[in-house]
């Protein structure tokens, strides 16, 4: 089981122009620990909406890198999305699911994952090119390699521990978040 | 950029074929030309290119007019609230779009209709309205009953359209509106501006 910090930390290493769209809740904690950055859209709410979020901006944008960094519980909340996604086809795209199989911010109940519900499966289901899971830290790096040189759509669920972690709180104002992406994307 | 290397007539006369093919337009009633194709002039004026929709008879000239439009990607979606992320993730990479949904959509998308709030995205919303002017169905009166209050209350300006003379006129300053403020704006397209669905031929 992947130590959520570490392997979002080495996912974004050296993320060069990377667009990055975290869920809310602890999805999104992770991603400002590895660093705060302005090509990060940070949810702090409408559940279920980050993977369509990141397909829209992987329209808009197919000479750049999307990638969805969220839980279980959001992937599940909006499951249709991969079907959306799957029709579409976008090549920059991946999303990479951190599983710990609990709503970590109600308070660790289970979700469907505990209970052996298949992502992946169900990524490849819907057409997705590439779908894995992942649990070691030595995988980190080929999992960032799908992020910036994978073929699109790309799935990854990447089993981490049950473990609460300290809240690492970005931004939190909307505005701000999408203003300040915008103004980033529109310069570099 | 190609995208307006096709001209307007050119996609017009396009779904024409198609339609005579009967590929691309399915439709149970006789489906009012004027209004989808006011709305779809529109599109192409504020340059819209992503349009979300959940596939509905009332919408479907203004869905296959999308889908005719190379310079549109038309992305059909599960449930309306996914359109709500589109039109963020749209929006956050430069790009302009829509959303198209019956009255029954509205109510999937409360909450998620957040994210637009939250971060000022300019949305632009068509909602063909079930549920009132001669509804054969009493299950779509709920929610059709409720759609427009609900949009209000979601911070949504609503315009209704009872008449295809309006449509270019009110669409137009109502993209205009959102776009250029950031502002949510919904246009609430009447049974009595679309037709009644016949169920019974």
């Amino acid at each position: 089981m992947l130590d959520r910090r570490d392997f979002v930390r080495r996912l974004l290493i050296d993320r060069g122009n990377l667009l990055v769209v975290s869920g809310l809740g602890a999805s999104t904690f992770d991603v400002a620990a590895a660093g705060d950055h302005p090509l990060n859209f940070y949810m702090w709410g409408a559940m279920g909406g980050t993977a369509m979020i990141g397909l829209g901006l992987a329209l808009a944008r197919p000479d750049r890198r999307v990638a969805v960094l969220t839980g279980d519980g959001d992937m599940l909340m909006g499951i249709g999305s991969l079907a959306t996604i799957g029709v579409k086809q976008p090549k920059n795209l991946t999303i990479v699911v951190l599983d710990n199989a609990h709503y970590g911010e109600t308070g660790m109940q289970p979700s469907h994952t505990k209970s052996g519900i298949d992502l992946p499966a169900m990524a490849l289901a819907c057409r997705f090119a590439h779908a894995r899971a992942v649990s070691r830290s030595e995988e980190a790096a080929a999992v960032r390699a799908l992020l910036h040189d994978g073929e699109g759509p790309i799935f990854v669920s990447a089993r981490i521990k049950e473990e609460d972690v300290p809240r690492v709180l970005p931004l939190r104002d909307g505005h701000a978040i999408k203003q300040r992406f915008i103004a980033a994307l529109n310069s570099a | 950029m190609g995208w307006r290397t096709l001209t307007r007539d050119a996609i017009f006369a396009n779904l024409v074929t198609r339609t005579t093919n009967g590929a691309a337009l399915h439709s149970p009633t006789d489906i009012e030309t004027a209004w989808p194709d006011a709305i779809f002039r529109q599109f192409r004026r504020v340059g819209i290119r992503q349009v979300g929709y959940v596939p509905d008879a009332g919408h479907s000239r203004l869905i296959a007019l999308c889908q005719a439009d190379p310079a549109i990607a038309d992305v059909v979606l599960t449930t309306e609230e996914e359109g709500v992320g589109l039109v963020a993730g749209a929006a956050l990479g430069g790009q302009r779009a829509a959303l198209l949904m019956q009255s029954s959509g509205v109510g999937n998308c409360i909450n998620t209709f957040s994210l637009l709030r939250n971060c000022g995205f300019a949305c632009v919303l068509f909602v063909t309205m079930r549920g009132e002017f001669g509804e054969f169905n009493p299950w779509q009166v709920p929610m059709g009953s409720i759609t427009a209050d609900v949009l209000r209350l979601s911070g949504f300006l609503t315009y209704r359209l009872d008449s295809a003379d309006d449509v270019d006129e009110i669409v137009g300053a109502g993209c205009d509106m959102a776009f250029d403020g950031n502002l949510q704006v919904a246009f609430l397209l009447s049974q009595r501006l679309i037709g009644r669905k016949q169920w019974t031929r």
